[in-house]
């Protein structure tokens, strides 16, 4: 009856050494859209793709504000993400009312990640049946980082978490040694050209199915650094940035050219 | 002997009357500490255009008994930052204890601080790691005070936390036993604050001042005031600990004397003793 | 046991005391304490709502008995904006009485504001947050935040609101008010000043059939001179006032902020 005889629950090793229970919480992270995180030297973009479930729905929130100085991209089950991303507010709260400065990105990120440890590791419990991109910034710049139903959580330079997303970490392994130094714009073409990379055929991105979010650690005059607040955009705000990347082929042709800006 | 060993070690009665063992309560309302007990004077601190200067005598008294008359009350946090405790002595070893502790796990999260600025070229330069700054520090200790004034189990400590804030300007700021925060650019703990800040404020009234002040002068500053306080303060000490701040640290010196002292004033004081006059 | 031993016919010795049971019993959790959790540390606050603005001030002096802790410590914040700098703020609260208590009065109404935020995607009316300072204060009806607030910002269409409280959270909407160390000295001169109390047309009538002076609403410059006469005024009488003002004015272009000086005696 049962495919498997290792995957009734989450404290069970198979013989070869998984926990299926938790693999499958994986799978669930591909089942999601795409979302993609970049960070450079100054800046973290997420970018992400929005599903409708049919034409006259809404589209599915891809993108989460979380504090001011970080944000999240999920691909996944949306209501397990709510969950983590309640928590992750209520933290960055409690750590701002504490100590008067933002939550450092590092330790918000191990936080979820202990949390969900715990889920493989008790009886009648499940695994978050959702990946996200972890985007902030703190006193030592911006982080991205990536999180895993495992409890995994990684720092990355850039990446790419669900359906198709391998076609976009191959744009983003390509053109990696660019991100560090790209401005704010440059960060947010190449997140979208990777989002591109990883749509199904004759899909394109438009101003409904596309999220933009943006955080930065801005140089004030003074030589002191700001933080530019995390932010999504949505809708028209987000026109400028995918016509820039409309008909270029890879590799950053097309740059340079005068668009409007939202600052 | 009394072969019951229940008896043993028991008051007899008829030497000592019924003992009354109603402090052994065990259902009575819980009782925490009423009033400090052995305590710390005054300390005091200023800001200056790179820093602060805190310090406060070695003094640790019991009532009006000069009981321990080597206690440091400054102590460093991180390197960074310097916390001086006036009140209750046990309570400021209860704190000291609680920081250091906080101290290791910040510095342990952050252990990643020094490796992750080397492979930077301008980004990071200015900005230190992101392990608790003075600011970060003093809005800790005001929730913790605050949190036990509330649970009426106060920390019996007015405290000072000088250091650097996020943007690497001098910070100076006080918190006491309810959890009462605020700063200023120079500030006093009990007879301090009317004794020593009197002068403290001729030289920095504002943030300006201090900003003009250099690190010779406010030294200069501070040791006058510990002086006058030493002159006048009867719970006071001639010993003391002083400490400055700076962006390239604290530097802590726990053991001066009072130099130049000239207890000449003391004749033209009319009013308290047996004098006719 | 007492009974057994020192009853004891055969050793017929010395008695020893067996008797330590309590003296008393308490309520479970009950404490003891001679700690005073309160302090004064004086100041004065004041809003009036104007036609399309709300001023509101507070002096920044920070008082111990008769010490002066402080002589920048503000007491007026901006309430729920969408960062720590409260850049987009449209609300602003100013608390005085026991510091500590304002202190974390501010931060609660804060962090509710952000959280609403967060959960609805919009801002608090300032209808719905005065409701919401009202039940946090009550919340804590037994052991209450020794703070006198009052708070500003502009209601559903435009108009300036201000909405004062008690120290347990009764509040009521008002025109103007004056809190703390001063309240008694300034808000007399509210009332003839802002509501036109006791102000009468001279020689229109004897008795009741003296006319009242119109009321008009007051403009931002007028209100601005006002406040500052206000605690030029209650600083020359109370020793708890002084050292600095801070006003801050809502619009809808957003919260100004002005700092002056007052006398430092």
């Amino acid at each position: 009856m049962f495919r498997n005889n290792y995957d009734n629950d989450s404290v069970t090793f198979s013989p070869q050494g998984r926990i299926f229970q938790v693999e499958y919480a994986a799978e669930a992270v591909k089942q999601g859209s795409v979302v993609v995180g970049i960070a450079s030297k100054t800046h973290a973009v997420l970018v992400a793709i929005k599903r409708n479930a049919e034409e006259l729905s809404s589209y599915q929130k891809k993108l989460f504000p979380i504090d001011e100085h970080v944000g999240i991209a999920i691909a996944g089950l949306t209501s397990d993400a709510r969950v983590l991303s309640n928590f992750m507010k209520q933290q960055c709260l409690g750590h701002r009312l504490t100590y008067g400065r933002n939550m450092p990105v590092r330790t918000l990120v191990e936080m979820i990640g202990s949390k969900a440890q715990i889920n493989t590791q008790h009886y009648g419990k499940r695994p978050y049946g959702v990946g996200l991109l972890v985007a902030g910034v703190d006193d030592q710049g911006p982080h991205l980082f990536e999180f895993q139903p495992s409890g995994m959580t990684e720092e990355m330079v850039a990446f790419a978490i669900g359906a198709r997303s391998q076609m976009a970490r191959t744009y983003l392994e390509k053109n990696i040694d660019a991100f560090r130094g790209c401005s704010r714009e440059e960060l947010i073409r190449h997140g979208l050209r990777a989002l591109k990379e990883s749509l199904v055929q004759d899909r394109e991105l438009t101003v409904d199915n596309t999220s933009v979010g943006v955080v930065g650690a801005v140089k004030a005059d003074d030589g002191t650094t700001k933080v530019e607040p995390f932010r999504v955009f949505d809708g028209q705000e987000v026109t400028a940035w995918i016509e820039s990347v409309a008909d270029d082929k890879e590799g950053g042709a097309g740059e340079g050219e005068g668009m409007e800006v939202d600052s | 002997m009394d072969h019951r060993p229940q008896a043993w070690g028991r008051p007899r009665d008829d030497i000592y009357g019924a003992y009354d063992a109603s402090y052994l309560q065990t259902s009575g309302p819980k009782t925490a500490t009423q009033s400090p007990v052995v305590t710390g004077t005054s300390v005091i601190a200023i800001k200056f255009k790179d820093g602060i200067v805190m310090a406060a005598d070695n003094l640790a008294s019991y009532g009006s008994l000069a009981r321990f008359t080597d206690v440091k009350r400054l102590r460093t946090f991180l390197d960074t930052s310097v916390v001086g405790f006036g009140g209750d002595v046990s309570d400021m070893q209860f704190l000291d204890r609680h920081l250091k502790e906080l101290a290791i796990d910040e510095a342990y999260e952050h252990n990643d601080d020094q490796q992750q600025q080397d492979d930077d070229d301008s980004h990071h330069k200015s900005t230190p790691g992101t392990a608790l700054n003075a600011a970060n520090l003093h809005k800790y200790l005001q929730k913790l005070m605050y949190r036990r004034r509330n649970d009426f189990d106060p920390l019996w400590n007015q405290i000072l936390v000088g250091g650097l804030d996020a943007a690497r300007k001098p910070f100076l700021a006080s918190v006491d036993l309810r959890g009462t925060a605020f700063t200023s650019p120079s500030l006093a703990t009990g007879f301090g604050a009317a004794l020593a800040q009197p002068i403290m404020r001729r030289y920095a009234a504002t943030d300006e001042d201090a900003a003009r002040l250099t690190r010779e002068q406010a030294v200069d500053v501070v040791k006058e005031c510990m002086k006058v306080l030493f002159y006048r303060d009867a719970r006071s000490l001639d010993r003391y600990s002083i400490a400055v701040v700076t962006k390239d640290g604290v530097e802590l010196s726990e053991d001066e004397q009072l130099e130049r002292q000239s207890w000449a004033f003391a004749e033209r004081i009319r009013g308290y003793g047996t004098q006719t006059v | 046991m007492a009974a057994m031993f020192s009853q004891n016919p055969l050793m017929n010795g010395p008695n020893y005391s067996f008797n330590d049971s309590p003296r008393t019993s308490a309520p479970e959790g009950a404490r003891e304490h001679r700690f005073d959790p309160y302090t004064d540390n004086g100041g004065s606050t004041l809003a009036i709502a104007g036609a399309d603005f709300t001023i509101m001030a507070g002096d920044t002096r920070l008082t111990s008995g008769y010490s002066i802790n402080s002589r920048h410590h503000p007491k007026l914040f901006k309430i729920g904006g969408t960062t720590a700098d409260q850049k987009d703020a449209t609300i602003v609260l100013s608390v005085v009485g026991f510091a500590a208590d304002g202190e974390a009065l501010k931060e609660r109404l804060d962090a509710i504001c952000k959280m609403y935020r967060y959960r609805h995607g919009k801002p608090m009316s300032v209808k719905a947050c005065a409701q919401r300072l009202s039940t946090i204060l009550y919340q804590k009806r037994f052991f209450p935040y020794y703070a006198y607030a009052i708070l500003g910002g502009l209601d559903e269409e435009g108009k300036g609101a201000v909405y004062s409280y008690d120290p347990v959270g009764s509040y009521e909407r008002e025109q103007c008010r004056a809190g703390g160390a001063a309240a008694s000295l300034i808000m007399p001169f509210l009332d003839n000043q802002v509501n036109f109390k006791n102000q009468y047309i001279p020689n229109s009538g004897e008795g009741h059939a003296l006319q009242e002076r119109e009321r008009r609403p007051l403009s931002r410059n007028e209100v601005e001179v006002l406040v500052k006469d206000a605690f030029d005024g209650a600083v020359e009488r109370h020793i708890e006032v002084g050292d600095g003002l801070q006003m801050m004015v809502i619009t809808k272009d957003g919260i100004e902020e002005i700092l002056m000086p007052l006398k430092r005696d």
